[in-house]
């Protein structure tokens, strides 16, 4: 290659991995402006975004089904690259070099990362969690007694929530790790990239390029 | 809506202050149900119709004299008619006025997430606002005595507002005004609360030991009391709650969880914003494209 070629590139999501990517992140987007709306006065402005109050309390449930089906495919479809290895253990105790960017002195990590693979998990769960107790707070179509409701109540907060927080660390480290967010608007990464961050997932994916 | 001569104590999801400049000089104001003197003629279920503009759908007979069954969007009190057998083999026909006890610490207020669609005046009357519910149902979860309802035909909330609006004006509600017993009054909590102890003296003295009045201390007392032969039992009356309180699921979800999540997810923002300030970016150089290259042509 020469010094002023682009550098070539791996493919990481096609682009219906992305399309569903996105469904997932808009309705999720959507979802949490409106449910912190109902959470805490001070985010109430927010129910404005779909139309007022009102209208948000309609709306945010027939978001969540949209949200749910779109998110369960997207995890089917990332599940298997999530299996957790032994090496993600040993990645996860020397996380003081991941945020010191020492990637160097770190395990050597497949397609997905320690981290990578907790947010999945913890997205997983906390969907299931979200998707259940909405169900118990869906009083245009469902009734429930009034135990179940506030239970209900409790666990969707408390998923909100780790959902949320989560979504603050998977976009931080989008922003933080340069060259990650095109793998999702454009479906691609570059060679160096992948040689940096997800050697193992490199080699894999270049064995035999050049024969 | 907002009453010129009524102040507002407490706003559903507001954290600025209320309007609170007016104070009753009364105090604040109770109506009380004597249960004993009660003959179940729902006159008070009519008034309130009458005054409210309210019509329920005529129902079906389901064999008991309560009737409508239960309380509506459009039945704000109903009458329930239990039939206790005492230990001594007496009957007695225990009619309990139901309805929104006006709670001092107001579960529905608590958990109501739309600002100003739930207040409490500062004579303790609590009161929908009907124009700014969001129709959740979150006030359903919060209240310790199953009362709001929600509206099939406008999703909102409904429930009793102790006619906060004839209150306004120097009137009793329309239940007190047309009881022919006399088992509704309505006055200062404090007058209301001497009135029943005159009638609970005067029930001991009749043989009801137990006579007491149902102020819900949990609930940090009602603007709704009742003066009760079997005050030791209360659930006898149609499953008044002994000990009503907030649910410690609605209290932690509308309480102390709030507060810490907020600083929990902010928290997670700015560790993120100066982690990059101070880290910066990781990015991906020449050199690893150069790595990159060599390693597969050295394959």
């Amino acid at each position: 290659m020469s010094e002023t070629a682009r550098p070539r590139t791996l493919p990481r999501y096609s682009a219906s991995e992305r399309s569903n990517h996105w469904v997932v992140a808009i309705t999720f987007i959507l979802l949490a402006l409106s449910g912190l709306a109902f959470y805490h006065p001070a985010f109430f402005f927010l129910s404005h975004l779909l139309g007022g109050g009102y209208w948000a309390r309609v709306l945010h449930p027939y978001i969540g089904v949209v949200f749910f089906v779109c998110f369960a495919l997207l995890a089917l479809r990332l599940a298997r690259h999530n299996a957790w290895e032994a090496k993600d253990a040993q990645w996860l105790k020397q996380f003081p070099d991941v945020l010191a960017n020492r990637e160097e002195r770190l395990p050597e990590v497949g397609r997905y990362n320690a981290l990578q693979k907790l947010l999945f998990y913890v997205l997983v769960l906390s969907a299931v969690g979200l998707f259940l107790s909405g169900i118990g707070l869906w009083r245009e179509w469902f009734a429930f007694s009034v135990g179940t409701v506030r239970l209900a109540a409790v666990v969707h907060a408390l998923c909100a929530f780790v959902a949320i927080t989560s979504i603050i660390v998977h976009i931080y480290a989008a922003i933080w790790v340069k060259g990650s967010v095109r793998a999702m608007t454009r479906g691609d990464v570059t060679w160096g990239w992948a040689w940096r961050h997800h050697r193992a997932w490199f080699r894999q994916m270049v064995k035999g390029a050049n024969k | 809506m907002a009453l010129q001569s009524l102040d507002i104590k407490r706003r559903s999801a507001t954290t600025s202050p209320t309007p609170s400049v007016r104070e009753p000089s009364v105090g604040a104001v109770a109506k009380l149900i004597d249960v004993s003197k009660c003959i179940g003629c729902k006159a008070c279920q009519t008034a309130c119709m009458e005054w409210n503009d309210l019509r329920d759908e005529v129902g079906t007979n389901v064999g008991v004299y309560d009737n409508p069954a239960d309380l509506t969007e459009h039945s704000w009190t109903v009458m329930r008619f239990a039939e206790y057998e005492t230990p001594q083999g007496d009957l007695e026909w225990l009619i309990r006025k139901d309805g929104c006890m006006h709670c001092e610490d107001p579960g529905c207020l608590k958990a109501c997430p739309s600002p100003g669609a739930i207040v409490q005046y500062a004579n303790g009357i609590v009161d929908f606002h009907q124009e700014h519910c969001i129709g959740c149902g979150y006030c359903v979860t919060g209240c310790p005595f199953n009362v709001p309802r929600i509206s099939k035909k406008d999703h909102k909330a409904y429930k009793c507002t102790l006619c906060s609006d004839r209150v306004a004006v120097g009137q009793e509600p329309a239940c007190v005004k047309t009881c022919p017993t006399g088992a509704i009054e309505f006055g200062t909590k404090e007058v209301m609360t001497e009135h029943a102890q005159a009638r609970i003296a005067d029930l001991k003295s009749r043989g009801y030991a137990n006579a007491g009045l149902y102020d819900p201390a949990g609930v940090g007392g009602t603007h709704v009391m009742y003066v009760l032969h079997h005050a030791d039992q209360p659930t006898l009356y149609s499953g008044l709650p002994k000990d009503p309180q907030i649910s410690p699921a609605v209290s932690l979800w509308k309480g102390v969880a709030k507060p810490l999540s907020m600083a929990a997810m902010a928290l997670a923002a700015l560790v993120g914003f100066f982690h990059y300030m101070r880290v910066g970016p990781a990015e991906t150089s020449e050199e690893d494209e150069r790595n990159a290259e060599k390693e597969v042509s050295h394959e």
